[in-house]
Protein backbone atom coordinates (compact mmCIF):
# COMPACT_ATOMS: atom_id res chain seq x y z
CA UNK A 1 0.00 0.00 0.00
CA UNK A 2 1.79 3.39 -1.09
CA UNK A 3 0.43 5.67 1.45
CA UNK A 4 1.72 8.67 -0.43
CA UNK A 5 -0.59 8.00 -2.99
CA UNK A 6 -3.85 7.14 -0.76
CA UNK A 7 -2.84 10.30 1.25
CA UNK A 8 -2.92 12.74 -1.71
CA UNK A 9 -6.39 11.18 -2.73
CA UNK A 10 -7.49 11.82 0.17
CA UNK A 11 -6.46 16.35 0.44
CA UNK A 12 -7.89 16.31 -3.65
CA UNK A 13 -11.11 14.51 -2.68
CA UNK A 14 -11.41 17.04 0.40
CA UNK A 15 -10.24 20.09 -1.60
CA UNK A 16 -13.15 18.75 -4.59
CA UNK A 17 -16.14 19.02 -2.49
CA UNK A 18 -14.82 21.48 -0.14
CA UNK A 19 -18.13 23.17 0.91
CA UNK A 20 -19.16 19.71 1.93
CA UNK A 21 -16.33 19.33 3.73
CA UNK A 22 -17.06 22.05 5.63
CA UNK A 23 -20.65 21.30 6.45
CA UNK A 24 -19.56 17.61 7.77
CA UNK A 25 -17.08 19.13 9.62
CA UNK A 26 -19.60 21.79 11.48
CA UNK A 27 -21.97 19.04 12.50
CA UNK A 28 -19.90 16.21 13.50
CA UNK A 29 -18.43 19.53 15.75
CA UNK A 30 -21.17 20.57 17.41
CA UNK A 31 -22.96 16.82 17.61
CA UNK A 32 -19.39 16.16 19.48
CA UNK A 33 -19.31 19.16 21.40
CA UNK A 34 -22.86 18.93 22.93
CA UNK A 35 -21.64 14.85 23.68
CA UNK A 36 -18.77 16.44 24.98
CA UNK A 37 -20.56 19.08 27.26
CA UNK A 38 -23.07 16.31 28.09
CA UNK A 39 -20.03 13.94 29.50
CA UNK A 40 -18.38 17.28 31.21
CA UNK A 41 -21.92 17.75 33.05
CA UNK A 42 -22.18 13.50 34.31
CA UNK A 43 -18.61 14.38 35.69
CA UNK A 44 -19.44 17.70 37.23
CA UNK A 45 -21.98 15.76 38.94
CA UNK A 46 -19.56 13.10 40.31
CA UNK A 47 -17.07 15.52 41.41
CA UNK A 48 -19.70 17.13 43.41
CA UNK A 49 -21.43 14.47 44.75
CA UNK A 50 -18.18 13.17 45.87
CA UNK A 51 -18.26 16.92 47.32
CA UNK A 52 -21.09 16.36 49.56
CA UNK A 53 -20.74 12.65 50.49
CA UNK A 54 -19.22 12.78 53.48
CA UNK A 55 -20.45 16.61 54.30
CA UNK A 56 -24.55 15.23 54.45
CA UNK A 57 -25.84 15.40 57.62
CA UNK A 58 -29.12 14.76 59.07
CA UNK A 59 -30.90 17.18 61.36
CA UNK A 60 -32.88 16.22 64.08
CA UNK A 61 -34.37 19.52 65.45
CA UNK A 62 -35.47 19.29 68.63
CA UNK A 63 -39.21 20.91 70.08
CA UNK A 64 -39.37 24.73 71.58
CA UNK A 65 -39.49 23.37 75.52
CA UNK A 66 -36.29 20.97 75.27
CA UNK A 67 -34.39 24.02 73.27
CA UNK A 68 -35.38 25.94 76.07
CA UNK A 69 -34.80 24.42 78.85
CA UNK A 70 -31.91 21.96 78.30
CA UNK A 71 -29.09 23.70 77.36
CA UNK A 72 -26.76 20.91 77.77
CA UNK A 73 -28.83 18.07 77.41
CA UNK A 74 -28.44 16.67 80.84
CA UNK A 75 -32.05 15.69 80.91
CA UNK A 76 -34.41 13.11 79.07
CA UNK A 77 -35.63 13.64 76.13
CA UNK A 78 -32.54 15.02 75.37
CA UNK A 79 -30.08 12.54 76.76
CA UNK A 80 -32.03 9.39 75.83
CA UNK A 81 -32.71 10.40 72.78
CA UNK A 82 -28.37 11.42 72.69
CA UNK A 83 -27.35 8.27 73.90
CA UNK A 84 -29.67 6.23 71.39
CA UNK A 85 -28.29 7.86 68.83
CA UNK A 86 -24.80 7.60 69.83
CA UNK A 87 -25.43 3.56 69.68
CA UNK A 88 -27.10 3.72 66.46
CA UNK A 89 -25.66 1.44 64.12
CA UNK A 90 -26.16 3.58 61.19
CA UNK A 91 -25.19 6.74 62.54
CA UNK A 92 -21.26 7.52 62.36
CA UNK A 93 -21.01 10.48 64.38
CA UNK A 94 -23.60 12.49 66.44
CA UNK A 95 -23.03 16.15 67.64
CA UNK A 96 -25.30 18.73 70.09
CA UNK A 97 -25.62 22.12 69.14
CA UNK A 98 -27.84 23.93 72.09
CA UNK A 99 -29.87 26.94 70.32
CA UNK A 100 -26.70 29.17 71.49
CA UNK A 101 -24.46 27.72 69.29
CA UNK A 102 -26.73 27.86 66.66
CA UNK A 103 -27.02 31.12 66.64
CA UNK A 104 -23.28 31.66 66.42
CA UNK A 105 -23.65 29.57 63.38
CA UNK A 106 -26.06 31.63 62.04
CA UNK A 107 -24.49 34.89 62.83
CA UNK A 108 -21.43 33.19 61.12
CA UNK A 109 -23.47 32.28 57.68
CA UNK A 110 -24.75 35.88 57.57
CA UNK A 111 -22.16 37.84 58.21
CA UNK A 112 -22.54 39.95 55.03
CA UNK A 113 -26.28 40.35 55.79
CA UNK A 114 -26.36 42.79 59.42
CA UNK A 115 -30.04 43.58 58.92
CA UNK A 116 -31.20 39.28 58.75
CA UNK A 117 -28.70 38.90 62.01
CA UNK A 118 -30.64 41.40 64.41
CA UNK A 119 -33.58 40.41 63.29
CA UNK A 120 -32.53 36.89 64.75
CA UNK A 121 -33.22 36.03 67.93
CA UNK A 122 -31.45 32.61 69.36
CA UNK A 123 -34.87 31.89 70.76
CA UNK A 124 -36.10 31.42 67.43
CA UNK A 125 -33.49 28.61 66.89
CA UNK A 126 -33.84 24.82 67.81
CA UNK A 127 -31.81 22.95 69.67
CA UNK A 128 -30.79 19.74 67.25
CA UNK A 129 -28.53 16.95 66.98
CA UNK A 130 -26.67 16.96 63.57
CA UNK A 131 -26.12 13.44 62.86
CA UNK A 132 -23.66 11.70 60.20
CA UNK A 133 -24.39 8.29 58.62
CA UNK A 134 -22.73 5.67 57.91
CA UNK A 135 -24.45 5.74 54.68
CA UNK A 136 -24.90 9.02 53.22
CA UNK A 137 -27.38 7.55 50.79
CA UNK A 138 -30.03 5.93 53.38
CA UNK A 139 -31.07 8.68 55.95
CA UNK A 140 -34.56 7.64 56.05
CA UNK A 141 -33.39 4.89 58.48
CA UNK A 142 -32.36 7.37 60.85
CA UNK A 143 -36.02 9.78 59.53
CA UNK A 144 -38.13 6.63 60.56
CA UNK A 145 -36.84 5.85 63.66
CA UNK A 146 -36.25 9.24 65.71
CA UNK A 147 -39.74 10.98 63.91
CA UNK A 148 -42.36 11.87 66.33
CA UNK A 149 -40.28 10.80 69.49
CA UNK A 150 -40.88 13.01 72.31
CA UNK A 151 -38.64 15.82 71.94
CA UNK A 152 -38.23 15.54 68.51
CA UNK A 153 -39.64 18.63 66.52
CA UNK A 154 -38.90 18.00 63.16
CA UNK A 155 -35.75 16.38 61.01
CA UNK A 156 -34.25 18.17 58.26
CA UNK A 157 -32.86 15.63 55.64
CA UNK A 158 -30.17 17.60 53.42
CA UNK A 159 -29.72 14.87 50.57
CA UNK A 160 -33.17 15.73 49.45
CA UNK A 161 -32.57 19.18 48.63
CA UNK A 162 -29.10 17.91 46.82
CA UNK A 163 -31.24 15.32 45.21
CA UNK A 164 -33.34 17.73 43.65
CA UNK A 165 -29.87 19.75 42.26
CA UNK A 166 -28.49 16.27 40.72
CA UNK A 167 -31.49 15.91 39.19
CA UNK A 168 -31.53 19.13 38.12
CA UNK A 169 -28.29 18.37 36.50
CA UNK A 170 -29.59 15.28 35.10
CA UNK A 171 -31.87 16.72 33.26
CA UNK A 172 -29.10 19.05 31.78
CA UNK A 173 -26.93 16.35 30.58
CA UNK A 174 -29.82 14.12 29.48
CA UNK A 175 -30.56 17.09 27.44
CA UNK A 176 -27.75 17.88 25.22
CA UNK A 177 -27.42 13.86 25.29
CA UNK A 178 -30.62 14.53 22.97
CA UNK A 179 -29.40 17.40 21.16
CA UNK A 180 -25.88 15.35 20.61
CA UNK A 181 -28.01 12.48 19.30
CA UNK A 182 -30.02 14.37 16.97
CA UNK A 183 -27.20 16.29 15.59
CA UNK A 184 -25.28 12.80 15.11
CA UNK A 185 -27.90 11.45 13.07
CA UNK A 186 -27.44 14.79 11.24
CA UNK A 187 -23.69 14.27 10.77
CA UNK A 188 -23.96 10.84 9.99
CA UNK A 189 -26.37 11.07 6.86
CA UNK A 190 -23.86 14.18 5.77
CA UNK A 191 -20.79 12.08 5.71
CA UNK A 192 -22.86 9.35 3.81
CA UNK A 193 -23.57 11.80 1.24
CA UNK A 194 -20.27 13.15 1.02
CA UNK A 195 -18.97 10.02 0.48
CA UNK A 196 -21.12 9.27 -2.45
CA UNK A 197 -20.50 12.65 -3.77
CA UNK A 198 -17.25 12.27 -3.37
CA UNK A 199 -17.18 8.76 -5.30
CA UNK A 200 -19.01 9.96 -8.03
CA UNK A 201 -17.12 13.11 -8.64
CA UNK A 202 -13.95 10.99 -8.97
CA UNK A 203 -15.82 7.58 -10.86
CA UNK A 204 -13.60 8.07 -13.52
CA UNK A 205 -10.63 7.48 -11.53
CA UNK A 206 -12.66 4.41 -9.66
CA UNK A 207 -13.28 3.23 -12.89
CA UNK A 208 -9.99 2.89 -14.18
CA UNK A 209 -8.58 1.66 -10.76
CA UNK A 210 -11.21 -1.27 -11.16
CA UNK A 211 -10.30 -1.81 -14.64
CA UNK A 212 -6.40 -1.91 -14.00
CA UNK A 213 -6.67 -4.34 -11.07
CA UNK A 214 -6.20 -1.94 -8.27
CA UNK A 215 -7.58 -3.76 -5.07
CA UNK A 216 -10.93 -2.65 -3.06
CA UNK A 217 -8.35 -1.70 -0.35
CA UNK A 218 -6.58 0.96 -3.28
CA UNK A 219 -10.09 2.34 -4.40
CA UNK A 220 -12.06 2.77 -1.07
CA UNK A 221 -9.89 3.46 1.56
CA UNK A 222 -9.40 7.01 0.18
CA UNK A 223 -13.16 7.57 0.50
CA UNK A 224 -12.87 5.63 3.94
CA UNK A 225 -9.97 8.11 5.23
CA UNK A 226 -12.08 11.06 3.60
CA UNK A 227 -14.60 10.66 6.21
CA UNK A 228 -12.81 9.86 9.25
CA UNK A 229 -10.62 12.86 8.54
CA UNK A 230 -13.39 15.11 8.46
CA UNK A 231 -14.31 13.04 11.60
CA UNK A 232 -10.97 13.71 12.97
CA UNK A 233 -11.04 17.29 12.50
CA UNK A 234 -14.65 17.55 13.72
CA UNK A 235 -13.88 16.09 16.80
CA UNK A 236 -11.08 18.33 17.13
CA UNK A 237 -13.17 21.64 16.69
CA UNK A 238 -15.27 20.12 19.44
CA UNK A 239 -12.51 19.73 21.43
CA UNK A 240 -11.11 23.04 20.84
CA UNK A 241 -14.90 24.65 21.74
CA UNK A 242 -15.20 22.62 25.34
CA UNK A 243 -11.63 24.24 25.90
CA UNK A 244 -12.60 27.85 25.25
CA UNK A 245 -16.07 27.62 26.89
CA UNK A 246 -14.47 26.71 29.89
CA UNK A 247 -11.56 29.80 29.40
CA UNK A 248 -14.02 32.10 28.44
CA UNK A 249 -17.57 31.51 29.94
CA UNK A 250 -17.66 28.62 32.44
CA UNK A 251 -15.30 29.45 34.71
CA UNK A 252 -16.52 32.77 35.33
CA UNK A 253 -20.15 32.19 35.72
CA UNK A 254 -18.98 29.44 37.98
CA UNK A 255 -16.46 31.14 40.20
CA UNK A 256 -19.15 31.96 42.75
CA UNK A 257 -20.02 28.53 43.56
CA UNK A 258 -16.98 27.17 42.72
CA UNK A 259 -15.52 29.27 45.33
CA UNK A 260 -17.76 28.52 48.00
CA UNK A 261 -17.58 24.69 47.39
CA UNK A 262 -21.05 24.41 45.90
CA UNK A 263 -19.92 22.79 43.09
CA UNK A 264 -17.01 21.15 41.64
CA UNK A 265 -15.37 23.25 38.30
CA UNK A 266 -14.47 21.75 35.22
CA UNK A 267 -10.61 20.89 35.56
CA UNK A 268 -8.38 20.54 32.99
CA UNK A 269 -8.14 16.63 33.98
CA UNK A 270 -12.33 16.37 32.92
CA UNK A 271 -11.60 17.60 30.06
CA UNK A 272 -8.55 15.43 29.41
CA UNK A 273 -10.73 12.50 29.92
CA UNK A 274 -13.38 13.92 27.35
CA UNK A 275 -11.15 14.94 24.54
CA UNK A 276 -10.19 10.91 23.80
CA UNK A 277 -13.57 9.72 23.78
CA UNK A 278 -15.07 12.85 21.63
CA UNK A 279 -12.08 11.55 19.40
CA UNK A 280 -12.70 7.60 19.16
CA UNK A 281 -16.35 8.22 18.65
CA UNK A 282 -15.81 10.29 15.73
CA UNK A 283 -13.21 8.02 14.54
CA UNK A 284 -15.04 5.00 14.60
CA UNK A 285 -18.86 6.75 13.70
CA UNK A 286 -17.19 8.00 10.39
CA UNK A 287 -15.11 5.00 10.10
CA UNK A 288 -18.39 3.26 10.23
CA UNK A 289 -21.24 5.24 7.73
CA UNK A 290 -18.15 5.25 5.24
CA UNK A 291 -17.39 1.64 4.97
CA UNK A 292 -21.69 0.90 4.98
CA UNK A 293 -22.51 3.91 2.43
CA UNK A 294 -19.45 2.55 0.12
CA UNK A 295 -20.90 -0.86 0.98
CA UNK A 296 -24.51 -0.08 -0.52
CA UNK A 297 -24.04 2.60 -2.92
CA UNK A 298 -20.58 2.49 -4.57
CA UNK A 299 -19.58 -0.43 -7.08
CA UNK A 300 -16.49 -2.55 -6.62
CA UNK B 1 -5.33 -17.42 -23.04
CA UNK B 2 -8.65 -17.04 -23.66
CA UNK B 3 -11.42 -19.67 -23.63
CA UNK B 4 -15.27 -19.51 -23.92
CA UNK B 5 -17.12 -22.67 -23.54
CA UNK B 6 -20.82 -22.51 -24.55
CA UNK B 7 -21.50 -19.28 -22.96
CA UNK B 8 -24.74 -17.72 -22.65
CA UNK B 9 -25.64 -13.82 -21.15
CA UNK B 10 -28.72 -12.60 -19.99
CA UNK B 11 -29.60 -9.26 -18.63
CA UNK B 12 -32.57 -8.97 -16.48
CA UNK B 13 -34.17 -6.13 -18.46
CA UNK B 14 -33.76 -7.95 -22.02
CA UNK B 15 -35.54 -10.24 -23.42
CA UNK B 16 -33.40 -11.35 -25.90
CA UNK B 17 -30.18 -13.11 -24.95
CA UNK B 18 -26.76 -10.62 -25.34
CA UNK B 19 -24.83 -13.53 -26.03
CA UNK B 20 -25.62 -17.17 -26.69
CA UNK B 21 -23.99 -20.42 -27.01
CA UNK B 22 -20.64 -18.69 -27.77
CA UNK B 23 -17.65 -20.84 -27.89
CA UNK B 24 -14.35 -19.06 -28.65
CA UNK B 25 -10.74 -19.97 -28.42
CA UNK B 26 -7.65 -17.67 -28.16
CA UNK B 27 -3.76 -18.33 -28.30
CA UNK B 28 -1.55 -16.90 -26.82
CA UNK B 29 0.22 -14.28 -28.93
CA UNK B 30 -2.94 -13.87 -31.28
CA UNK B 31 -4.39 -10.65 -33.14
CA UNK B 32 -7.92 -11.15 -32.83
CA UNK B 33 -10.87 -8.84 -34.36
CA UNK B 34 -13.89 -9.10 -33.14
CA UNK B 35 -16.65 -7.81 -35.67
CA UNK B 36 -20.42 -7.54 -35.78
CA UNK B 37 -23.09 -4.44 -35.64
CA UNK B 38 -23.99 -2.88 -32.42
CA UNK B 39 -25.97 -4.58 -29.75
CA UNK B 40 -24.53 -7.85 -31.31
CA UNK B 41 -22.88 -8.67 -28.03
CA UNK B 42 -19.36 -7.10 -28.52
CA UNK B 43 -19.49 -5.19 -25.17
CA UNK B 44 -20.61 -8.13 -23.47
CA UNK B 45 -17.92 -10.14 -24.98
CA UNK B 46 -15.37 -8.17 -23.20
CA UNK B 47 -17.37 -7.66 -20.35
CA UNK B 48 -17.20 -11.21 -19.51
CA UNK B 49 -13.16 -11.30 -20.11
CA UNK B 50 -12.77 -8.72 -17.45
CA UNK B 51 -15.74 -10.33 -15.02
CA UNK B 52 -17.83 -7.60 -14.84
CA UNK B 53 -20.10 -9.63 -15.87
CA UNK B 54 -20.70 -13.60 -15.33
CA UNK B 55 -22.10 -15.62 -18.01
CA UNK B 56 -25.63 -17.07 -16.83
CA UNK B 57 -24.55 -20.12 -19.08
CA UNK B 58 -21.30 -21.80 -19.96
CA UNK B 59 -17.80 -21.38 -18.90
CA UNK B 60 -15.22 -18.42 -19.60
CA UNK B 61 -11.47 -18.71 -19.33
CA UNK B 62 -8.73 -16.55 -18.74
CA UNK B 63 -5.01 -16.95 -18.29
CA UNK B 64 -5.84 -19.94 -16.20
CA UNK B 65 -8.63 -18.36 -14.62
CA UNK B 66 -11.26 -19.85 -14.19
CA UNK B 67 -13.54 -16.77 -14.24
CA UNK B 68 -16.84 -18.28 -13.08
CA UNK B 69 -15.89 -19.69 -10.74
CA UNK B 70 -13.74 -16.89 -8.89
CA UNK B 71 -13.64 -15.48 -5.72
CA UNK B 72 -14.24 -11.72 -5.87
CA UNK B 73 -11.35 -10.95 -4.27
CA UNK B 74 -9.40 -12.49 -6.52
CA UNK B 75 -10.86 -10.32 -9.56
CA UNK B 76 -8.03 -7.40 -9.28
CA UNK B 77 -5.14 -9.67 -9.79
CA UNK B 78 -7.27 -10.91 -13.05
CA UNK B 79 -7.60 -7.82 -14.14
CA UNK B 80 -3.85 -7.19 -13.59
CA UNK B 81 -2.97 -9.38 -16.34
CA UNK B 82 -5.50 -7.56 -18.80
CA UNK B 83 -4.75 -4.32 -20.30
CA UNK B 84 -7.98 -2.48 -21.85
CA UNK B 85 -8.38 0.63 -23.87
CA UNK B 86 -11.78 2.37 -25.58
CA UNK B 87 -12.67 4.53 -27.73
CA UNK B 88 -13.20 7.30 -25.63
CA UNK B 89 -9.45 6.91 -23.95
CA UNK B 90 -10.41 7.59 -20.07
CA UNK B 91 -7.74 9.26 -19.43
CA UNK B 92 -7.36 11.45 -15.89
CA UNK B 93 -7.47 15.29 -17.21
CA UNK B 94 -6.34 16.88 -14.09
CA UNK B 95 -2.84 14.41 -14.65
CA UNK B 96 0.01 14.52 -16.86
CA UNK B 97 0.74 12.24 -19.51
CA UNK B 98 3.06 10.43 -17.45
CA UNK B 99 0.70 10.88 -14.29
CA UNK B 100 -1.58 9.02 -16.23
CA UNK B 101 0.59 6.14 -16.91
CA UNK B 102 2.18 6.08 -13.47
CA UNK B 103 -1.35 5.96 -12.15
CA UNK B 104 -2.18 2.40 -13.02
CA UNK B 105 1.26 1.20 -11.33
CA UNK B 106 0.61 3.59 -8.19
CA UNK B 107 -2.98 2.18 -8.01
CA UNK B 108 -1.65 -1.43 -7.77
CA UNK B 109 0.97 -1.00 -5.28
CA UNK B 110 3.43 -0.67 -7.79
CA UNK B 111 7.30 0.64 -5.79
CA UNK B 112 8.09 3.99 -6.84
CA UNK B 113 11.46 3.15 -8.26
CA UNK B 114 9.81 0.79 -10.59
CA UNK B 115 7.62 3.14 -11.38
CA UNK B 116 9.98 5.79 -12.82
CA UNK B 117 11.69 3.68 -14.46
CA UNK B 118 9.14 1.69 -16.47
CA UNK B 119 7.03 4.74 -17.63
CA UNK B 120 9.46 6.50 -19.39
CA UNK B 121 10.19 3.02 -21.37
CA UNK B 122 6.74 2.59 -22.33
CA UNK B 123 5.94 6.08 -23.54
CA UNK B 124 8.83 6.00 -25.63
CA UNK B 125 7.30 2.77 -26.98
CA UNK B 126 4.21 4.32 -28.22
CA UNK B 127 5.96 7.30 -29.34
CA UNK B 128 4.92 9.85 -26.59
CA UNK B 129 9.00 10.35 -25.63
CA UNK B 130 9.15 14.12 -24.96
CA UNK B 131 5.45 14.46 -24.30
CA UNK B 132 5.38 13.06 -20.81
CA UNK B 133 4.22 16.09 -19.23
CA UNK B 134 1.81 17.51 -21.36
CA UNK B 135 -1.50 17.81 -20.30
CA UNK B 136 -4.27 15.11 -22.12
CA UNK B 137 -6.12 18.12 -23.60
CA UNK B 138 -2.48 19.65 -24.95
CA UNK B 139 -2.71 16.28 -27.04
CA UNK B 140 -4.60 15.68 -30.55
CA UNK B 141 -6.80 12.71 -30.49
CA UNK B 142 -4.20 9.68 -31.67
CA UNK B 143 -1.93 11.23 -29.21
CA UNK B 144 -4.35 10.39 -25.80
CA UNK B 145 -4.89 7.14 -27.26
CA UNK B 146 -1.26 6.47 -27.28
CA UNK B 147 -1.66 7.48 -24.02
CA UNK B 148 -4.28 5.17 -23.14
CA UNK B 149 -2.42 2.32 -24.71
CA UNK B 150 0.99 3.01 -22.78
CA UNK B 151 -1.13 3.20 -19.84
CA UNK B 152 -2.83 -0.12 -20.83
CA UNK B 153 0.67 -1.59 -21.47
CA UNK B 154 2.82 -0.30 -19.09
CA UNK B 155 1.78 -3.36 -16.59
CA UNK B 156 3.41 -5.80 -19.30
CA UNK B 157 -0.30 -7.33 -19.25
CA UNK B 158 -0.79 -10.93 -21.23
CA UNK B 159 -3.72 -9.28 -23.07
CA UNK B 160 -4.96 -6.34 -24.11
CA UNK B 161 -8.52 -5.55 -25.13
CA UNK B 162 -8.92 -2.57 -27.14
CA UNK B 163 -12.87 -1.70 -27.56
CA UNK B 164 -13.11 0.49 -30.96
CA UNK B 165 -9.78 2.17 -29.98
CA UNK B 166 -9.85 4.14 -33.46
CA UNK B 167 -13.31 4.74 -33.54
CA UNK B 168 -12.62 8.48 -32.49
CA UNK B 169 -9.76 8.28 -34.60
CA UNK B 170 -9.72 9.44 -38.67
CA UNK B 171 -8.19 6.67 -40.80
CA UNK B 172 -4.35 7.75 -41.15
CA UNK B 173 -4.27 7.94 -37.18
CA UNK B 174 -6.07 4.89 -37.00
CA UNK B 175 -3.52 3.25 -39.06
CA UNK B 176 -0.60 4.45 -36.76
CA UNK B 177 -3.01 2.75 -33.70
CA UNK B 178 -2.87 -0.27 -35.52
CA UNK B 179 0.68 -0.03 -35.59
CA UNK B 180 1.24 -0.14 -32.31
CA UNK B 181 -1.30 -2.40 -31.31
CA UNK B 182 0.57 -4.75 -34.10
CA UNK B 183 3.50 -4.06 -32.29
CA UNK B 184 2.12 -5.09 -28.64
CA UNK B 185 1.12 -7.77 -30.22
CA UNK B 186 4.66 -9.06 -31.37
CA UNK B 187 5.82 -8.61 -27.52
CA UNK B 188 3.96 -12.16 -27.69
CA UNK B 189 1.17 -9.77 -26.00
CA UNK B 190 -2.79 -11.39 -26.69
CA UNK B 191 -4.50 -8.58 -28.39
CA UNK B 192 -8.30 -9.30 -29.09
CA UNK B 193 -10.08 -5.50 -30.87
CA UNK B 194 -13.30 -4.90 -31.29
CA UNK B 195 -13.89 -2.73 -34.36
CA UNK B 196 -16.23 -1.73 -36.99
CA UNK B 197 -13.51 -0.41 -38.98
CA UNK B 198 -14.05 -2.36 -42.42
CA UNK B 199 -11.00 -0.70 -43.85
CA UNK B 200 -8.60 -1.60 -40.84
CA UNK B 201 -9.98 -5.36 -40.57
CA UNK B 202 -9.38 -5.96 -44.56
CA UNK B 203 -5.96 -4.22 -44.16
CA UNK B 204 -4.76 -6.39 -41.33
CA UNK B 205 -5.76 -9.77 -42.73
CA UNK B 206 -6.07 -11.31 -38.94
CA UNK B 207 -8.13 -13.89 -37.12
CA UNK B 208 -12.00 -12.68 -37.11
CA UNK B 209 -14.31 -12.87 -35.25
CA UNK B 210 -17.86 -12.05 -35.79
CA UNK B 211 -21.38 -11.98 -33.63
CA UNK B 212 -24.68 -11.30 -34.56
CA UNK B 213 -27.40 -11.38 -32.24
CA UNK B 214 -24.97 -12.50 -29.47
CA UNK B 215 -24.28 -15.74 -31.79
CA UNK B 216 -20.88 -16.10 -32.83
CA UNK B 217 -21.77 -16.24 -37.16
CA UNK B 218 -17.74 -16.28 -38.70
CA UNK B 219 -14.70 -16.94 -37.42
CA UNK B 220 -12.01 -16.91 -40.20
CA UNK B 221 -8.12 -17.41 -39.69
CA UNK B 222 -7.00 -14.73 -41.72
CA UNK B 223 -10.43 -12.75 -42.43
CA UNK B 224 -11.79 -9.58 -44.05
CA UNK B 225 -14.77 -7.37 -42.39
CA UNK B 226 -17.09 -8.85 -44.96
CA UNK B 227 -17.91 -9.99 -48.32
CA UNK B 228 -20.14 -8.43 -50.17
CA UNK B 229 -21.35 -5.27 -47.48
Amino acid sequence: MRASFVFSEVVTGLRRNITMTIAMIITTAISLLLLGGGLLVVRMIDNTKELYQDKVEVNIYLTNDVSASDKECRADPCRGLRSQLESDPAVERVEFENRDQAYERFKRIFEAQPELVKLARPEALPSSFNVRLKDPDRPEVIIQTYKGKAGVDSIGDQSQFLDRFFSALNGVRNATFFIAGVMAVAALLLISNTVQLSAFTRRTEVGIMRLVGATRWYTQLPFLLEAVVTGIVGALVAIAMLVGAKLAFLDDVLAQPIKSGVVKSVEAGDLAFVSPILLLIAIVISAFTGYITLRLYVRT
Amino acid sequence: MIRLEQVSKVYKTSTRPALENVSVQVDKGEFVFLIGPSGSGKSTFLRLLLREEVPSKGRVYVANFDLTRMARRRVPRLRQSIGCVFQDFRLLANKTVAENVAFALEVIGKPRHTIKKVVPEVLELVGLEGKAERMPHELSGGEQQRVAIARAFVNRPLMLLADEPTGNLDPDTSQDIMLLLERINRTGTTVLMATHDHSIVDSMRRRVVELDLGRVVRDDARGVYGVGR
